[in-house]
């Protein structure tokens, strides 16, 4: 399916990919590659179900999440560009790149883009707050089945505590940031294969 | 300053009686021998008598222990020298003053014999290395310490072995005699950067974790290298040449030694904690198991030849989780402290007895030779950092600064080992020419690099190490990630760091949890197990700090695997509280979250973060907590109160018969609920109420039968003493 994959991807196209998220020539078509492998149904975008094919997405706790968060709001097919777009998260920041243009646009790659991807992760209806509920629906899914609502309503509680500086019992994006201020986070959110 | 001075003498006077003793010792047996001898007339029957021989080894043992630690008590009372100069240095330099008194006696010193080195000083300090060495961050860092430890020492002993060989053609040092083989052992033996010496300067500078798991973790696994490269050697200066096989046979021979060390080392550390799945009925002897696996594995690892410094490693890093989730609470303690004892007291010995060797050992002092070898190490290390970076950081997301190599090239120290290795070599002239060089590269790393790196540090404001407790919040969000990152890999089709971690992680929840751990911990998710310990330990401080004050009442939610779901229990009133108390304990609570026990995190050899099980002042006012609230209660119908703890709790459980009972609970019963609102309780849960609320009464006739239920529901593996436990 080479011939499909040059026709299907231009230049023009891969050099506005280019600019909008950094990635290389080669790590595009790389990762166009990729792409197409899981779109089975051969129409350039990818549905949940091309997602959810992935076996080891099945078992992981945050699947259905992760899904989510490439598909824009309330669309059910993302294509190459989207999915470049979310990908582009999870580049690894790179020296030069901090010196850069201050006026120009973060990059989306830049530490705070890194924690707003994650922070989006956990609050579901966008109202750029964690809840005490968002937060449980999240502890759920990483803990388990075994253990008791009421244990695990505790946990949520002292994590709000915890981060809750203006006393809302949320956590905000700006809250969530500092709690993650000792945590490597252009480390953790990096995957050096996207470099 | 006269404290100061009697401080200062007390130590010098100690040890100088210690040293008196000694030749007066052997002085004093004399005249007994001779008495023995003319036996033929009948003497009175001794009274006293004197039979130094009898005890002289442990005795002198035990001295030179002595003497060991009031140096490190002298050391800590005078803070201004301690401050400048690193203690390893004022180490070395009291073993200087004391193989100097000794020689001056013409006595025999003690010379750090490699056999005493290698297998009694040397495998506590690694075993505490080994045992808190902080896992995550090894892993992250794994492909750059390895690059560091294999290709980095090789580099440094092919380098100044070869250029050494050349130094030594040059006619004015009359060193012809100094064949190529030889001078790569050599090389071999000084360029290791060594673990103790490492480890007892940077945990001093307090240096951030990455640098510091990158010097250290490359001075652990280096250990391989070295003994290859100095069996290796050694064959071959007896051999005579080299061939292509030999060469490949010595590559071969790395990887049998490192994995085969690594492999001991597994092998033991899976029996550790097999073994300590069993020991719930025998408590006290649980630390034994620890120490004893891991030397172990050590032993049997230099049985083969294979590295027992990465076999040691091995063996403490697999065994530790699961250990930990096994043993109570009490010989968690223990195994901390005894390593950290241990180690400490081995590194001072060593220290000591580095000095001890410097004065005693025979020397050839070559001015060439020395020199060349100290600027030629200093040359090899920065060029093999400086090289090495530039490839690693290719491969690194978080790349090394020049600030970074720096530190790293600067805090690449040599130590004993170099020192003891040395001492293994064939008793001629170019040994005690390599002694002394050896010894001049120890001391000058030890004294010169010790004591300016810390200045160094902090004029070039590296970053030093964050002094953080770890929060709930960032276990949460660090494990949220791992997820999200995992996913991230499998959706790119890419697997790395996070795929591969994320099923050995399944692999350990689903098959080997279960072999290894005991009960129903084995079952336990880690955030849950991490959120019990912060709960105790809040739990824990809040008795401390509130000893005036009401107990708030503690609603214990469901434990952990022991979920009786009897959420159907009855419904009991619990006494509200004012909003005025619930506030007050809140901020007490928020004052206290910070205070949790955690996961010896530190990699100091002289702290132990403050537990409050430990901490003698906690335990005193606990005590007179208890007595007070014993007191309180007497007036009421009692309700237990219930702090519990994973692994191990005590739990201070009130009679109506104003008896105080202690017991050791195994159980992994979560204390869970520090929220102050209303919920049912299942039957376990009990709590201190209010004392002038009225409804006492009927809780206090629920509790003796709920107390009946109490004991069969948890394991009381460790059962304490029932009745009052003395301080």
């Amino acid at each position: 399916m080479g011939s499909r994959a040059s026709t299907l991807l231009r230049e023009e196209e891969i050099e506005e990919i280019k600019k909008e998220t950094g990635f290389s020539h080669s790590q595009i078509t790389r990762l166009y590659s990729r792409f197409t492998s899981l779109d089975k149904g051969e129409n350039g975008t990818l549905s949940r179900e091309d997602f959810q094919r992935i076996p080891e997405l099945a078992i992981n706790p945050l699947g259905d999440r992760i899904i989510n968060a490439f598909f824009p709001e309330g669309e059910d097919q993302v294509n190459f560009r989207g999915f470049m777009r979310t990908l582009a998260h999870f580049r690894p920041i790179e020296d030069n790149e901090k010196n850069k243009n201050p006026t120009a646009s973060e990059p989306l790659n830049s530490r705070s883009n890194k924690l707003l991807f994650a922070f989006r992760l956990y609050d579901l209806d966008r109202d750029d707050k964690i809840s005490r509920d968002e937060l449980l629906q999240v502890l759920r899914m990483m803990v388990g089945v075994n253990i008791s609502d009421e244990q695990l309503g505790s946990i949520a509680d002292r994590t709000i505590q915890e981060a809750d500086t203006n006393g809302d019992s949320c956590i905000s994006f700006q809250e969530f940031i500092k709690v993650l201020e000792k945590v490597d986070v252009e480390q953790k959110m990096s995957i050096r294969f996207l470099h | 300053m006269a404290e100061l001075g009697s401080a200062r003498r007390l130590p010098r006077f100690g040890f100088l009686l210690m040293l008196l003793l000694l030749p007066a010792g052997s002085a004093l047996e004399e005249p007994h021998h001779r008495t023995n001898g003319s036996a033929t007339h009948k003497k009175a029957f001794p009274v006293l008598d004197f039979n130094y021989e009898h005890v002289r080894i442990p005795f002198e043992i035990s001295l030179w222990i002595l003497l060991a630690l009031f140096m490190k008590l002298g050391f800590h009372i005078i803070p201004r020298v301690s401050h400048v100069v690193p203690e390893s240095c004022l180490l070395i330099f009291v073993g200087l003053l004391v193989g100097g008194i000794i020689k001056a006696m013409h006595d025999k010193a003690p010379i750090l014999d490699t056999k005493l080195f290698f297998l009694y000083l040397l495998p506590p300090i690694i075993l505490d290395a080994g045992y808190f060495l902080p896992i995550r961050l090894f892993t992250e860092n794994l492909g750059t310490i390895l690059v560091f430890a294999v290709v980095g020492t090789l580099w440094n002993a092919f380098f100044i072995g070869g250029m050494m060989f050349a130094i030594c053609q040059i006619e004015v040092a009359h060193l012809g005699g100094v064949s190529l083989l030889s001078c790569l052992l050599f090389g071999s033996i000084v360029s290791a950067v060594d673990p103790v010496a490492v480890l007892a300067v940077f945990e001093e500078i307090h240096i951030n974790e990455l640098l510091y798991i990158l010097v250290f973790g490359e001075s652990l696994l280096n250990d391989a290298v070295t003994v290859v490269l100095y069996h290796l050697f050694e064959e071959f200066s007896h051999a005579g040449s080299v061939t292509m096989g030999d060469a490949f046979l010595g590559v071969l021979s790395f990887l049998v030694v490192s994995l085969g060390g690594i492999l001991a080392g597994v092998v033991y550390g899976i029996v550790g904690a097999f073994t300590s799945r069993f020991t719930s009925h025998s408590r006290v002897i649980e630390p034994l198991f620890v120490f004893l696996y891991s030397y172990m594995a050590y032993l049997s690892a230099e049985v083969f030849h294979l590295s027992g410094i990465m076999s040691l490693i091995a063996c403490g890093v697999v065994m530790r989780p699961y250990v930990e989730a096994n043993i109570s609470h009490k010989s968690y303690t223990t195994i901390k402290y005894f390593l950290k004892m241990w180690s400490s007291v081995s590194e001072t010995l060593i220290f000591i007895f580095l000095g001890v060797s410097t004065v005693e050992g025979p020397h050839n002092w070559n001015w060439l030779f020395v020199v060349f070898t100290l600027v030629l190490c200093l040359v090899s290390r920065v060029l093999g950092v400086v090289g090495l970076t530039f490839i690693i950081n290719k491969f690194r997301i978080v790349k090394l600064t020049k600030k970074d190599q720096f530190i790293v090239a600067y805090g690449g120290l040599r130590g004993a080992i170099a020192f003891s290795l040395g001492f293994l070599l064939p008793d001629d002239e170019t040994k005690h020419m390599f002694l002394t060089a050896i010894i001049t590269v120890i001391f000058f790393t030890v004294f010169v690099q010790g004591m300016t790196i810390r200045p160094l540090v902090e004029l070039l404001a590296v970053k030093r190490k964050k002094e953080s407790r770890r929060s709930i919040n960032e276990e949460i969000h660090t494990q949220f990630l791992d997820h999200l990152l995992t996913g991230i890999e499998d959706i790119c089709g890419h697997y790395g760091h996070h795929h591969w971690k994320d099923k050995l992680t399944r692999f350990n929840e689903n098959y080997v949890k279960k072999w290894l751990i005991s009960g129903e911990r084995s079952a336990e998710p880690q955030l849950i197990s991490f959120y019990n310990k912060l709960e105790m330990k809040q739990a824990m401080m809040l008795v401390e700090s509130n000893s005036s004050a009401r107990l708030p009442t503690f609603a214990s939610a469901a434990s952990l695997q022991n979920v009786q779901p009897k959420e159907a229990a009855p419904r009991r009133a619990i006494p509200s509280i004012s909003k005025t108390r619930e506030e007050e304990i809140r901020k007490i609570l928020r004052a206290n979250l910070q205070k949790t026990r955690q996961r010896l995190r530190s990699y100091s050899r002289h702290d132990l973060f403050m537990d409050p099980f430990e901490d003698n002042m906690s335990e005193v006012r606990f005590r007179k907590q208890q007595v007070d609230m014993e007191r309180r209660m007497s007036h009421y119908l009692t309700v237990p109160a219930k702090r519990q703890e994973t692994p191990s709790v005590r739990k201070v459980w009130f009679e109506p018969e104003h008896k105080v009972h202690t017991y050791d609970l195994d159980d992994g019963e979560s204390p869970a609920g520090l929220s102050f609102r209303p919920k049912p309780r299942p039957p376990e849960g009990v709590d201190l109420v209010d004392e002038d609320t009225p409804q006492n009464t009927n809780q206090g006739t629920a509790q003796p039968g709920q107390e009946e239920k109490l004991k069969p529901s948890c394991c009381l593996s460790d059962p304490g003493p029932n009745t009052e436990e003395e301080a």
